[in-house]
């Protein structure tokens, strides 16, 4: 991240990046570079794949819906139809176009931007419902489009291509999972760094006024529509990007990848992480991809857990992970994080083991109604019973009971815990 | 060019069948305070929005140094050099207190849509919000979240971000409303100070601060602008006191 570092700009800018801002980045590049020595299996390099291009897909959503106060449902679309292009011309490379595989990210960007400056340009126009409405219709026309226009986008069965075919880049043809992770998070990285800087903009400072007071920032000389449009088309191009990426690491694309179910999805994963913060959504996308990877190895429910996860979140965290995080900033400040630590402690263990009771009281329920023609026998956390009978249940429920009131009974001193560490000894 | 800063023609302006502004004629001067005052109720905010560009009026035209602007959207009113506060406070109130001034400057000093400069590394613009923070009296308050400001100097900021990118005509709806007496000296104190030499329009319930601060008043009531001249001359005024002060007087008594 150093290339910039250097670059001397006008108007009073000494430089772009500083050393303590560079710090971070340095070791998140580190820290991804090295990852694959860890985890070296195919999948769950595809695991990192998959999460990778979620955050980025995420991060361009909350350009939106944290920056701009923009609610999409149907950000799937600038996705897909990046993707979509990016593996035409995929296939068009194959053909004999030049085109090296890193810079078809480029493309679907691109046309991630194009659609997103059109539909933008009516869409934006007011902020709230209307924005809403509009980005659900819009959402749901491109899905029905991807059904019938079957030329381009292959029906049912979607478009497949071959990322292997394009000009060798220093010896390397993307022949490997490894090889392609590391374009993964090549891109990952680029697209984060500029969509921070982005943040960072005058454009940028002017989309959060317009997002908490529209009406003030048009009588700062900001027409509204505008500064929503250019964040939109900036969220367009990088969604874009995310559809590109997924087309080089799965080499198929299908109408679920602009369906209203992704846009869905990734509101979700936004505001689980937290789309008041830069680094929510990638919080969320790395907690989603999880639940939907290697929990639902597990289980069949991991989409039901994602909802309950989502409903909470709303309930009790809106400000999502990246939140929770964020209200121990004033208890650290004030050197008294340590108050927390022996009530969040007392409180681990019956948490866990709440959450994981009324999770085998689900999944014990699901296995009675959902076995498999009359098989009884399931294990469970490693311990195999008989889901027919009623002990197991019983016993499930039995711990969550305890367990719920164990936590009831520690949360009032979590609470005067947490009001003690908030408060400086002498209160100004 | 000798055009009045702000001229009203024949300005109108309905809701259905509710005339809340029938005609009003006005035209203040460069460099002017001016006031205008009127019971509840007598289109004071109306005229403020119809100038302003929130509203479109019904017929007539609002002329900015000669130049029509009526129809015209507010944020391109607002390039033409017209800047306004606003009657309930209106600020950002999750940014901080320098954010918010440095949001007023940034469209007059050229930064506009730019997403290929960093915020924050504008010295000429970092340097002109300082100025007017301290202009506001809120260089102590610099880094605060402008929501959890006292009200006064929630308003002083409002005042801020109003005069911040530089407009020559300056609208002022209330400044001083829900203020104590010492918060309302130094308000207006502040009003004189940023609007120097500046066209200034001002809607005020407090008629100690009108007639302290306003080179001409002009008195509306029901829509219409029934007298329009020097502060001496608008308190002789019979018809005043007959349509206005009398009202007030009631409403005092009540």
């Amino acid at each position: 991240m150093s290339l910039a570092s250097k670059t001397p700009l006008t108007a009073g800018t000494s430089r772009l990046i500083s050393l303590s801002n560079t710090m971070p980045w340095a070791f998140a590049a580190l820290f991804l570079l090295c990852l694959p020595f860890v985890f070296q299996s195919n999948s769950a390099l595809t695991i990192m794949n998959q999460m990778a291009i979620t955050i980025v897909f995420a991060l361009s959503y909350n350009m939106l819906l944290g920056q701009g106060g923009m609610l999409s449902f149907g950000h799937a679309v600038y996705m897909g139809l990046g993707g979509f292009f990016a593996m035409h011309v995929m296939n068009m490379v194959e053909g004999g176009l030049w085109l090296p595989l890193p810079l078809l990210p480029i493309v679907g960007g691109l046309f991630g931007l194009i659609f997103a400056f059109l539909i933008g340009s009516f869409s934006t126009r007011r902020a709230g419902t209307v924005f809403a409405m509009i980005s659900l219709g819009v959402g749901e026309l491109i899905a029905a489009c991807s059904v019938i226009i079957v030329v381009f986008f292959g029906g049912e069965e979607g478009i497949s291509g071959d990322r292997t075919m394009g000009p060798p880049v220093f010896g390397y043809e993307f022949l490997t999972q490894q090889e392609v992770y590391y374009l993964t998070i090549f891109w990952l990285l680029l697209a984060t760094l500029l969509m921070y800087l982005f943040s960072r903009t005058p454009i940028g400072r002017i989309t959060n006024a317009v997002r908490d007071n529209e009406e003030r920032a048009e009588f700062l000389g900001y027409s509204q529509r505008n500064v929503r449009w250019i964040s939109f088309c900036a969220s367009g191009f990088f969604a874009g990007v995310a559809g590109s990426l997924f087309a080089i690491n799965f080499e198929i694309l299908t109408e679920e990848n602009l369906n209203l179910a992704t846009s869905g999805s990734i509101l979700l994963v936004t505001f689980i992480g937290g789309a008041g913060f830069f680094v929510g959504p990638i919080i969320g996308a790395v907690v989603f991809t999880l639940l939907q990877t290697v929990l639902g190895l597990h289980t069949e429910l991991w989409s039901l857990y994602l909802g309950i996860l989502f409903v909470s979140c709303v309930m009790f965290f809106p400000s999502g992970f990246a939140g929770l995080v964020a209200m121990h900033r004033r208890p650290f400040a004030l050197g008294k994080l340590h108050l927390l630590i022996k009530p969040y402690l007392k409180a681990a263990i019956p948490v866990v083991t709440s959450v994981l009771s009324l999770a085998a009281i689900l999944e014990i329920l699901f296995h009675k109604r959902h076995g498999y023609g009359g098989d009884h026998e399931m294990v469970l956390y490693g311990i195999a019973f008989d889901s027919s009978g009623y002990q197991a249940i019983a016993m499930a429920a039995v711990i969550a009971a305890i367990s719920l009131f164990l936590v009831s009974r520690i949360l009032p001193e979590i609470r005067a815990a947490w009001d003690s560490a908030n408060h400086a000894e002498s209160r100004t | 060019m000798n055009a009045p800063a702000i001229e009203l023609r024949n300005l109108e302006k309905s809701f259905g069948l509710a005339r809340i502004i029938q005609g009003v004629n006005l035209k203040i001067a460069k460099g002017e305070r001016h006031a205008v005052i009127g019971p509840n109720g007598a289109g004071k905010s109306t005229l403020f929005n119809l100038i302003t560009g929130r509203f479109a009026p019904t017929s007539g035209g609002v002329f900015l140094h000669g130049e029509d602007v009526s129809g015209l959207k507010p944020f391109e009113i607002n390039r033409r050099g017209l800047s306004r506060s606003f009657q309930v406070t209106n600020i950002f109130s999750n940014m901080t207190v320098f954010e918010n001034i440095r949001c007023g400057l940034l469209w007059t000093m050229g930064y506009r849509y730019s997403f290929w400069h960093m915020i924050g590394r504008q010295a000429d613009v970092t340097e002109k919000a300082d100025e007017i923070l301290a202009q506001i009296n809120l260089t102590q308050r610099r880094n605060e979240l402008a929501g959890t400001l006292a009200y006064a100097e929630q308003r002083a900021l409002e005042i801020g971000i109003t005069i911040a990118g530089g407009a020559d005509i300056i609208l002022l709806d209330e400044p001083c409303a829900g203020m104590s007496h010492s918060e309302t000296d130094l308000i207006v104190d502040l009003i004189r100070k940023v609007t120097e030499d500046k066209t200034l329009l001002i809607v005020e319930h407090d008629m100690g601060v009108i007639f302290d601060l306003a080179d001409r008043i002009s008195v509306l009531v029901y829509g219409e602008v029934i007298e329009s001249d020097t502060p001496d001359v608008v308190r002789a005024s019979a018809r005043v006191k007959e349509a206005y002060l009398g009202a007030s007087l009631e409403e005092e008594a009540m």
